[in-house]
């Protein structure tokens, strides 16, 4: 058992042909606003906040790309988690897909 | 990516006219138009397209800045433009506060990348308290491509 304020981490990979857009970055900023965890998101040497949306945009985070996600609180591990499948499963990102090719 | 590689200065709206949220959507496209920087005929499909990514959440991001997107193939790199309201606008904003400064960009559906950088760009400038409060006090155009080009200077983000 780790101790409940420990800094745990994950990477994960960005899958989804876009990127780390906006609304990619608004979802991930809506689903760490859930937890009471501190959330850092690491990108090679770039470390920022995992609840702002300014923050995360500032790494321009393309297919592809390494993040980790840290986290440190009571709930720092339901949230690392909760994150990393969010990113790992493309964040529903179909959608955009579409509306690139539509217009 | 540089304020310069995406922004048009000649579109820049230092004061918008609109005062809701389809309008100034609608002005900074036509403002694009008007400079040449998208086609006429394609001002009401990129009007739509951003609409649309409007409901599919608000690019209201918050502290009173909004970043109205959508990918079309009209633009063959990513194009830009700078309105400010004085009064604020509801925008249906994250925060629920009113917007005073608006990015409305059009990126190539091909080129996610430069996407990616151009919200970069601007997401890392606007991170500065200086710069976005004299952005929300510029009177001019000039003003506010002198302060585009002062950023890309570095000049505010330490």
């Amino acid at each position: 058992m780790s101790e409940p304020n420990e800094r745990q981490s994950v990477t994960v990979t960005i899958v989804n042909p876009q990127g780390l857009h906006a609304r990619p970055a608004d979802m991930f900023v809506k689903l760490a606003g859930r937890f009471q965890a501190e959330i850092q998101i690491v990108k090679d040497n770039q470390q920022v906040d995992g609840k702002s949306i300014l923050s995360l945009l500032t790494l321009a985070a393309e297919q592809g790309s390494e993040l980790t996600i840290s986290a440190t609180g009571p709930d720092a591990s339901q949230a690392m988690l909760a994150l990393a499948e969010l990113v790992e499963a493309g964040f529903d990102d179909a959608h955009d897909g579409q509306l690139a090719t539509e217009s | 990516m540089k304020f310069a590689d995406f922004i048009c200065n000649e579109a820049i709206r230092p004061k918008l006219n609109a005062d809701e949220k389809s309008a100034v959507i609608r002005e900074l496209v036509e403002a694009l138009a008007e400079s040449g920087e998208v086609n006429r005929s394609d001002t009401d499909a990129i009007f739509s397209a951003i609409m649309k990514r409007e409901e599919l959440g608000s690019t209201g991001i918050g502290r009173g800045v909004a970043v109205p997107h959508t990918k079309h193939a009209s633009v063959k790199k990513p194009v830009g433009t700078v309105g400010v309201s004085a009064d604020g606008i509801d925008f249906n904003s994250l925060d629920g506060g009113h917007v005073q400064l608006f990015f409305l960009l059009i990126s190539p559906p091909d080129r996610p990348g430069d996407h990616l950088r151009a919200l970069e760009n601007i997401s890392r400038q606007l991170q500065d308290d200086m710069f976005c409060k004299f952005l929300k006090q510029s009177k001019t155009a000039k003003d506010i491509s002198q302060l585009l080009e002062e950023a890309d200077n570095n000049q505010f983000v330490s």
